[in-house]
This record gives structure tokens, C-alpha cells and sequence, in this order.
């Protein structure tokens, strides 16, 4: 009886043991993302199924069948049948892409090799290695000057590039603007109209709010003007009806034109957003920037816009990549910016196969890309770096 | 052509504009240096920018032509994109001094916008499609056939009108996009496929195998396409025309650009006035004596050009049909020069 009544106590802790097969390792981590219930069991099932339909597809088009550049490659190659994305056909017509019509360098352009062919469009390349040197350090967080830097960048940058590309200053051959085309054409609308944008949209938002009844009321009228009409036909305004109210004889440079109405358009937009920032500052922010004595520039600029601004950077870039795209637009006024210049190519009968226009287009898509993509990481790092507590962690 | 409203929306104001034009363009040109020339946003054969960038093509070798008789130099040409809402307006405003863009002659833009067109530079029309193993040789086998169409455009009444006039029945299938009509008739949903002829030989050269396909040879509507310049200026309106019909006159008396030079020394009198060794035809339209001769150095004569760029041995491997000289079937006719 009383061994019977003896109580058990263990008296040294158990040996862990290893956690069950079926939720560790690779099995664990499928039950519990993929196959967690029912549901997603059936949801996993159709997404693997979806894939192994898919992706055999577009890696033969893409890369297992594609016809790469080399020695020899012709049209018949992307014709032939199967063929997959006709990846020659870029290469051959990189140049028109990425510089339009521009003329190239009459001695690099008789010369063979790589070296040649950069040499041969110097003026356009020497802008684009001057503009990365400058928004490289600019935009890099920890790097010392910004100041000297901006001004490079947003003043003397623009005559350069301005005397670099149309020349006929120092020797260089002129070069009127219906020359330029491609990638060239594309960054400088989207540049232009960032840059031009922003400052003018933080003027109009704060001019929206302002208590003068003249000023408020200009910028109200150019906010909802500008944003009631579709960009297309700011563009069409400016391209087809502009010419028939100017003297006879005189014309505005026609790329000029899409410049200011791409950059106005935009600036309507940031005005709204730029204003969506300074109505989440809570009122006390502007007493407090009052009651310190600032008067109302040095309040806005050193209180309000900073924090305003902040709160509103996805906004901006929403923006931004939203006017890079937009800048597409520009197309259908005869501008060659770089979807023009794919579907002026995709016509060309030198590269005639059925894949022809896809993989142009698919070209199109991954500049774009990566253009777009890369703001998108830019701002998200800005955003991380410029968090002082108003989110949790 | 292809938009009426447009058309009557803008004659009005270009009709007020016609008064205004402007006097006096080839002292503009010559005071500028080079010609402002109207071109499309790219056609195959007409307009495109070629291996180096540069645009090539019939129209783009008018305006070549053009230069080479003011300038003795074919590249004083200035390139202006001209998409189809925007060209007349380019040309009425001044922005270009010649539009040679795949433009249709029709009386309404000859007699309301207040331009004049120079001439035909390439007749085209309607034409039809259809699968080699058809056997189908003439349009009119075509009645019951499916016919892939575009829709909301010209060729859709053309078409109408024709199998209506000829009483054939006919099967309708239309898509809004361009490349649509095409995958359809590839596709085999259709027999035949029908737009402009050069429109039918470029997007011919697209398919997997060309040969596979044939364009009739019936036509069914008119097209001609010209270079167009303002109303109002006869001297730029008379060396736009006769630098044109140099180029016939060229091609119908054999000279080329090969053997211009060797044709300085020839004895048949037409061929001396047109290269400027006997008479000064240049003189009276503010030119050089020798214009003609700086044409076909240049740019070669009409054949040349066509056989350049839309003749049977490029892509789009046009044949010459109306486009021939009047002495070889066609109806290309260049006014003597004398």
C-alpha cells in the first residue's frame, strides 16, 4: 500500500528533444506558409501549377530560344519558326534608342570597336557620365558638399548639358532638338519635369493655403485648370494649336514645348500632394514656429516644409514615377522619346519576324524598369533614414 | 482621310490662315541654310530611320531632292516628325516648308486648307491579300469570302463599297487594332486581308514566310500620295513641282546618278536642257542652271528612288504598276522641259 502512495518527482530536467519532423526544417516551413489550411493548400497547388506552366514558356522566349547579337545574326534567325524574343534586333538599333537621331562624331564613326561606338555619340555619353557623377554624390546620404553640389547639379548642369547637346558654341556641330531622341529625349523630360515640378509645387501648395485672397486664388486656378485636363491634350494644345496663335514664322522649339507642359502638368499634382503634407501638421507646429519670432518663410522653411515633406515622400515618388511614365506621351506629338523610338524601330522591315514588335516593346518595359524600380528603392531608403519616431517600430 | 471632322474643324481656320501665308519661302530657305521638311513618324519605305539613324526613304528623298537643287548638297534638310493631326497645321504655320508625308491628294485639302499639292509621288490604293494556296489569282473571286478588316477607318467603307458595287456577298470580321487584323488573317480566321498595298507588302514582310502570301493586283481605291507645300507662293510651289518632275524626266530620258556626268556630253537635246548644258531653265526659279543635274547626282532619278526604297528588291517589294512612267504602263507623266 504505501509503495503504492509513494509520489514521483523527477528530479533532473529532460533532455530536449528535437522538435517534431513534421514542423521543422523545410516540412515545417511548408506547413506553415504553404499548406497551413485547406485553402492555401489549394492556392499553393494552383500557384505551383501556374508556374511550371509559365515559366518553361518565358524562359524558352526569353532566354532558351531567344536570338542573341553575334556574327551573322539576320533577320532569318528570328524568323526561323520557335524563335524565341529577337534580342539581335535590340542590339542593332541600341544606338537609335538610347540617342535618336542624334549625329554621330564624323572620325569615331568610321572607327571599328566598342571604344568607337561610345566615342561616336561623345557629346550625348559626356552628358550622361557628367549627370551620373553629379546625382551620384548627391544623393548619397553620407557625403560631405551637398551645397556646392546642388548648385553644380541644378545650375550649371543644365547649360552644360544645354550647350553640350545642341553645341554650335566652341566648334561643336548644331544640333536642333528634333535630332534628339531615345533614352536621351526621355531623361531629360523626366529630369526636367522632376526637377521643375517640386519647387514650383511646394510654391503652389503654399500659395493654396495662403491668406492672401489674389495669390490663393492664382493658385487654386492653376492647380484645378492644369489637373481638370488629361496631359495628352496639354500636349496636343501645345504641339498642334500653339503654332496657328503665334506669328507667322515664328516657332517655339517644339521639345521646349513638351518640356513646360509636362513640367506645369506635374506641378499641379505635387502642389497636391505637397499640400496633403502640410495639413497632417498639426496646428501647433505653426504656433509654435510663430511664437519663436520666425517670420513666415523662415517658419515654413525651417519647421513646416521639413516635416510636411517628410510625411508626403511616398506621395512625391508616386508622383515622380508616375511623370517618368507620362513622359511616354510625348510620342504622339512626333517627339522620338524612347517608346517612340521602339515603335518607329518595330516598324523597321530590316528586322521584319513575328517576335519583332514583342521583344521591342519588352525592351521598352525593363528601361523603364529599372528607372522606376530604382526611385521606388531610393525613396524607401529616405523614408527609413528620415523616420524620427512618428511610426512604430 | 482618315478623319472628317478634323478635316472641316481646322479648314476654317487654316482657310483664314491661307490669306496670311507667308511670301517668299526659298529666300527663307536660302537664308536659313536648309529646308524644314514635313516626313511621317515612320512608314516602311517612305519615312524611317535607317542603320545609322537617319531617315530614308521615297518622301525623304524628295525632300533630298529638293536640296540638292537649292543647296547643290541632298543632307540641307531639317527632319520634323509630323504625326497625321499635326501635319497640316505644321505646314500652314511655317514650322516646315514642305510636307512629303504619305499625304492622299483630295479636293478638300487642295481647294479649303490652302495648300497645294506638287504632285504624285506614289499612287497607291486599297488592295487585297490573300493565301498563295487559295489559288485565288483576281478580286473578282473573292465574292463569299471572310474579309479581316480594321474598323472605323477608310478601308472598311472602300471595301464595303466595292463587294456592294460588284454585288459579291462578302463576311465581315473587324478588329480595332492594326496588329489584330493581321493576327486574325495569319491565324487563318479570314481569307483575306485588305488595306493600302504598300500597307499590305510591309506587314507581307512580317509573316513567317512571305511567299506563302499574295497581293492581287486589283485596286480599289485612290491614293495618291504627294509632297504638299503652302498656297499662295508660286516660286516655292514651281520648284517643288519641277523638282519632281525632273526626277520623271530623268528616269524617262535613262539618266542616273551612275552615269549623270557621262550624260553632260550627250547629244539628244532634251537630255542637254535638263542637265542645264543647252538653255538655263534654273534661272527663272531663282535656281542654279545646272539644278537638275545637282537632283540626279544626288538622289538618282525617279526609278532609282523607287527601286531604292519600295521596289521589288527591298522588303517591301512593291512592283511599279501605276507607278511606271507613261511609257512603260503607268501613268508617272513629266511635263517636257523646254
Amino acid at each position: 500500500m504505501a509503495k503504492n502512495n509513494t509520489i514521483y518527482v523527477r528530479e533532473e530536467i529532460i533532455a530536449e528533444k528535437p522538435a517534431p519532423n513534421l514542423s521543422k526544417g523545410i516540412v515545417g516551413w511548408l506547413r506553415e506558409n504553404l499548406f497551413s489550411s485547406v485553402l492555401n493548400s489549394i492556392l499553393t497547388v494552383i500557384g505551383v501549377a501556374f508556374l511550371i506552366w509559365v515559366v518553361p514558356i518565358l524562359y524558352g522566349f526569353l532566354i532558351g530560344n531567344a536570338v542573341w547579337p553575334g556574327e551573322g545574326v539576320t533577320k532569318a534567325d528570328c524568323q526561323a519558326p520557335g524563335a524565341g524574343a529577337c534580342w539581335a534586333y535590340i542590339e542593332d538599333r541600341m544606338s537609335f534608342f538610347i540617342y535618336g537621331f542624334f549625329p554621330q562624331d564624323a572620325y569615331w564613326a568610321t572607327q571599328e570597336g566598342f571604344f568607337a561606338s561610345i566615342m561616336a555619340y561623345w557629346r550625348v555619353n559626356a552628358v550622361f557620365l557628367v549627370g551620373i557623377l553629379l546625382i551620384v554624390p548627391l544623393m548619397w546620404p553620407d557625403l560631405p558638399y551637398k551645397g556646392i553640389n546642388a548648385i553644380l547639379f541644378f545650375a550649371v548642369y543644365p547649360v552644360f548639358v544645354y550647350f553640350m547637346l545642341t553645341g554650335g558654341v566652341f566648334g561643336l556641330e548644331e544640333v536642333p532638338t528634333v535630332k534628339w531622341g531615345g533614352l536621351t529625349v526621355t531623361l531629360i523630360i523626366g529630369l526636367v519635369g522632376i526637377v521643375v515640378s517640386l519647387p514650383l509645387g511646394i510654391i503652389l501648395a503654399l500659395g493654396r493655403q495662403s491668406k492672401m485672397p489674389i495669390i490663393k486664388s492664382i493658385c487654386i486656378m492653376f492647380i484645378e485648370v492644369w489637373r481638370a485636363v488629361p496631359l495628352i491634350s496639354v500636349l496636343f494644345m501645345a504641339s498642334v494649336m500653339l503654332p496657328l496663335f503665334m506669328p507667322v514664322g515664328m516657332s517655339v522649339d517644339k521639345l521646349l514645348r513638351a518640356l513646360i507642359g509636362v513640367s506645369l502638368f506635374s506641378s499641379a499634382y505635387m502642389a497636391e500632394v505637397v499640400r496633403g503634407g502640410l495639413q497632417a501638421l498639426p496646428k501647433g507646429q505653426f504656433e509654435a514656429a510663430a511664437s519663436l519670432g520666425l517670420n513666415y518663410w523662415k517658419s515654413m522653411f525651417f519647421i513646416i516644409l521639413p516635416q510636411a515633406l517628410k510625411h508626403v515622400i511616398p506621395g512625391i515618388v508616386n508622383s515622380f514615377i508616375a511623370l517618368f511614365k507620362d513622359t511616354s506621351l510625348v510620342a504622339i506629338v512626333g517627339i522620338f522619346d524612347l517608346l517612340k523610338t521602339v515603335l518607329v524601330a518595330n516598324l523597321n522591315l530590316d528586322w521584319a519576324s513575328k517576335n519583332q514588335a514583342i521583344t521591342g516593346y519588352l525592351f521598352a518595359a525593363m528601361v523603364f524598369w529599372v528607372f522606376c524600380y530604382g526611385m521606388s528603392r531610393y525613396s524607401l531608403m529616405m523614408e527609413r533614414r528620415l523616420d524620427t519616431g512618428h511610426r512604430d517600430k | 482621310m482618315k478623319n472628317k471632322i478634323v478635316t472641316v474643324a481646322l479648314s476654317a481656320t487654316f482657310g483664314l490662315m491661307a490669306s496670311t501665308a507667308m511670301a517668299g519661302t526659298l529666300e527663307d530657305v536660302v537664308a536659313k541654310g536648309y529646308i524644314q521638311c514635313g516626313v511621317t513618324t515612320g512608314v516602311p519605305g517612305f519615312a524611317l530611320p535607317d542603320e545609322n539613324n537617319n531617315w530614308a526613304g521615297l518622301d525623304v528623298d524628295y525632300c533630298r531632292a529638293l536640296s540638292a537643287a537649292i543647296f547643290n548638297d541632298p543632307d540641307k534638310v531639317r527632319y520634323t516628325p509630323l504625326n497625321s493631326t499635326e501635319r497640316f497645321a505644321a505646314l500652314s504655320s511655317g514650322e516646315v516648308d514642305v510636307l512629303s508625308r504619305v499625304t492622299t491628294w483630295t479636293m478638300s485639302r487642295d481647294t479649303q486648307l490652302g495648300f497645294n499639292f506638287v504632285g504624285v509621288m506614289f499612287y497607291d490604293g486599297q488592295g487585297f491579300m490573300v493565301r498563295k494556296e487559295d489559288g485565288i489569282s483576281s478580286a473578282s473571286e473573292l465574292s463569299g469570302a471572310s474579309v479581316c478588316i480594321q474598323t472605323g477607318t477608310t478601308t472598311e467603307l472602300n471595301a464595303a463599297d466595292y463587294f456592294a458595287a460588284n454585288g459579291f456577298e462578302y463576311n465581315p470580321i473587324v478588329f480595332v487594332e492594326r496588329d489584330e487584323v493581321l493576327k486574325a488573317y495569319e491565324d487563318g480566321r479570314c481569307d483575306v486581308f485588305t488595306t493600302d498595298a504598300s500597307g499590305l507588302a510591309a506587314n507581307r514582310s512580317k509573316f513567317a514566310d512571305p511567299s506563302a502570301h499574295v497581293i492581287l493586283d486589283d485596286i480599289i481605291s485612290k491614293e495618291p500620295l504627294g509632297p504638299v507645300v503652302r498656297q499662295g507662293d508660286d516660286t516655292w510651289f514651281n520648284i517643288a513641282r519641277w523638282t519632281y518632275f525632273a526626277l520623271l524626266n530623268a528616269e524617262e530620258l535613262g539618266v542616273t546618278s551612275a552615269n549623270v556626268d557621262e550624260m553632260l556630253g550627250s547629244d539628244n537635246p532634251a537630255i542637254k536642257r535638263l542637265l542645264g548644258v543647252e538653255g538655263d531653265f534654273g534661272s527663272p526659279m531663282g535656281l542654279n542652271k545646272d539644278w537638275a543635274y545637282q537632283i540626279i547626282k544626288a538622289v538618282g532619278n525617279y526609278g532609282e528612288i523607287y527601286e531604292r526604297h519600295v521596289g521589288p528588291n527591298t522588303p517591301l517589294g512593291l512592283e511599279r504598276g501605276l507607278n511606271a512612267l507613261w511609257t512603260q504602263g503607268g501613268i508617272q507623266y513629266g511635263p517636257p522641259i523646254r
